[in-house]
């Protein structure tokens, strides 16, 4: 029995009248203590997703269950989930105090074992003594985790968190993903994160489900899905690929720039896409006997710790990046690995 | 002086003294001990001993107050989930209820007043029984300060985060628990506003009060109308003395909460 289960939901909005298809066909199954992040363009629709499994939006079609349990009809006030919400949603009215017991104030805590917790889970933040200052006080990073700590305080089995970053500066973020991270680990909780920031997501979750137009594209851990993206979007959507076109005669012989190059994969088609990483090319004085391809240096950035070039070859601009770096307009010969070639089925739509 | 400068001066004394001098000439002559004079006899402030010694004056002041509370009472909580069912509309919808509901404050209070009473007299037929006077009285009070509720409280959902009910949902509490922990806090200030208005309307209301009333209840504006018929008497000057300052205080204390509003946000 799963954790979590999201079945065939699909949902439909009205939009001007017309039934749109927001969501078509979410399979999904989350594990205790799990970090999942939905992770997509915006407009994918993990928002949707989100608040269906929160409870603030119902499935047109399909079915969510929690330990088993079919919760399509669960209000939210009953599913033992708490939300992070973008935007913080903290009560403006009510001071860090009362914003953080507020869960606890309507379960009916005595006084004491309320003032008990609000303290815990305020050091557990890092904002012990703030108890008496007005939300509207404090910095966006500070009301980000007043927010965790008003959904942590009640001890949910799943956190919901809904893009919680995306407000702060990137110094910031860095430093509460590794907080968030952490605090998932020691208290054992299942995260649901949804971000469109791929590094984030790369670097935060158990699993993956990459998410776009309503559906989900390719699930698995970071490895995974960085490792082999299943399609075109997903390469391009996770990192800053090289994706070309080729084609495939036979089983671990690809074909693209008018030349052969082996690779690791069978044939799926004659026509493929093949996904190189800018980091596993290799820049060369001399050509070799195999999986070796010419090109002109065209530009070279500098970026702290190496360096960004685009070498060009016949009219395909290649990314790679190095550390050794090259003159610009200088000839150089471009070495892939075997498995450094990822080939995929021709993506219909792109 | 230049002549322009001395055009908006003199058009700034002509303004302010048409508009005030009638008052403050009426709350000079409220304190004038001459039963019909015009001119000025000296201090007393016998009109006001008789004011408040004066049964009819006893009944209108608490007509007046009861119906001024229990109106904008009724009149704050039907606007408020008025204002929330508008927030909550579409658009298109929205702006033409909106437009609707604020109506009345912009019609001639006659055309209110006659209008309500046609709509009791219309009533009283269809049904049969009933008659005019407090309870007509309190019902017109009741609609003409909705609007006013609606237009103080509507401008409070701007600002507010829509997902701040959800939240509270969130944390646990229950439809009704999250609507009076998180969303109504946040409009206090606008229903708070809106109650003085209404309030400081009904206490100012003469027009649609003077349609509505009968079975001889009357209200300070009705009584003092009834009492000028009677002839000029200085009981008036001195209870009309006693509502402008009762109205202005309120509106004082209306403007204060306003700019205050505005300085907090500005923060
Ligand atoms: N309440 C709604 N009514 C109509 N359309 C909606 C509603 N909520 C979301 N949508 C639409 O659904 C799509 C997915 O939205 P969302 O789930 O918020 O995506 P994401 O969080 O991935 O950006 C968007 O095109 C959005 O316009
Ligand atoms: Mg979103």
């Amino acid at each position: 029995m799963e954790f979590i289960e999201l079945k065939n939901i699909e949902k439909n909005f009205y939009v001007n009248k017309q039934e749109r298809q927001i969501l078509k066909g979410i399979n999904l199954s989350i594990k205790e203590n799990e970090f999942l992040t939905l992770l997509g363009p915006s407009g994918s629709g993990k928002t949707t997703t989100l608040r269906i499994i929160g409870g603030f939006e119902t499935a047109s079609k399909g079915q969510v269950f929690f330990n088993g349990l079919d919760i399509g009809k669960t209000p939210p006030h009953k599913r033992a989930i708490n939300t992070v919400f973008q935007n913080y949603a903290l009560f403006p009215h009510m001071n860090v105090y009362d914003n953080v017991a507020y869960g606890l104030k309507i379960k009916k805590f005595s006084k004491s074992a309320i003032k008990d917790r609000v303290e815990k889970t305020l050091s557990l933040v890092n904002l012990s003594g703030f108890d008496k200052r007005s939300v509207k006080s404090l910095s966006g990073g500070q009301q980000q985790r007043i927010a965790i700590a008003r959904a942590l305080i009640n001890e949910p089995k799943v956190l919901l968190l809904d893009e919680p970053l995306g407000a702060l500066d990137l110094k910031l973020r860095k430093e509460m993903q590794i907080e968030l991270k952490n605090m998932q680990k020691n208290l054992g909780i299942t995260f649901i994160y949804v971000t469109h920031d791929q590094e984030e997501a790369l670097t935060m979750s158990d699993q993956i489900a990459v998410m776009n137009d309503g559906e989900i594209l390719q699930k698995g851990t970071s490895e995974n899905i960085y490792n082999e993206p299943k399609n075109a979007f997903i390469a391009s959507f996770i990192g800053t690929s090289n994706i070309i076109t080729g084609t495939m005669e036979r089983d671990r012989k690809v074909t693209f720039l008018k030349t052969d190059f082996e690779c690791v994969d069978p044939m799926p088609g004659s026509v493929v896409q093949i996904v190189v990483r800018p980091e596993d090319i290799e820049i060369e004085q001399t050509p070799r006997d195999r999986n070796s391809l010419k090109g002109e240096v065209i530009e070279v950035i500098f970026f702290g710790v190496n360096y960004e070039m685009k070498v060009k070859t016949g009219d395909f601009i290649w990314k790679i990046h190095s550390t050794k770096s090259y003159e610009r307009g200088q000839f150089v010969y471009l070495f892939m690995a075997t498995e450094a070639l990822h080939v995929m089925e021709m993506e219909r739509s792109l | 002086m230049k002549l322009t400068k001395w055009l908006s001066l003199s058009y700034l004394i002509l303004m302010i003294s048409f508009l005030y001098a009638p008052i403050v000439i009426l709350i000079i002559f409220s304190f004038n001990d001459q039963e019909f004079g015009t001119i000025w006899n000296g201090f007393t402030l016998r009109w006001y001993q008789a004011v408040f010694n004066d049964r009819q004056v006893a009944d209108a002041v608490r007509n007046t107050l009861s119906i001024g509370i229990i109106a904008a009472t009724t009149a704050s909580i039907m606007g408020t989930l008025a204002a929330i069912g508008i927030n909550n509309m579409r658009k298109g919808t929205k702006k033409v209820v909106l437009s609707l509901s604020s109506l009345p404050v912009a019609t001639p209070d006659i055309v209110i007043g006659v209008s309500l009473m046609i709509l009791y007299v219309a009533f009283f037929r269809l049904v049969g029984a009933g008659s005019f006077g407090f309870g007509t009285l309190l019902v017109s009070h009741i609609a003409f300060s909705i609007p006013y509720v609606i237009l103080a409280v509507l401008p409070r959902f701007k600002n507010m985060n829509p997902f701040i009910y959800e939240a509270a949902l969130d944390l646990g509490a229950v439809p009704f628990k999250a609507f009076f922990t998180a969303i109504v806090p946040q409009l206090m200030p606008g229903i708070v506003t809106g109650f003085l208005l209404a309030f400081t309307m009904s206490i100012d209301d003469f027009m649609v009060s003077f349609f509505t009333t009968g079975s001889g209840v009357s209200n300070l504006s009705l009584l003092i109308f009834s009492m000028t018929r009677r002839g000029v008497n200085p009981m008036v000057n001195a209870l009309s003395t006693i509502m402008f300052l009762s109205v202005l205080i309120l509106l004082f204390i209306i403007n204060l909460r306003d700019s205050q509003k505005l300085k907090s946000r500005g923060e």
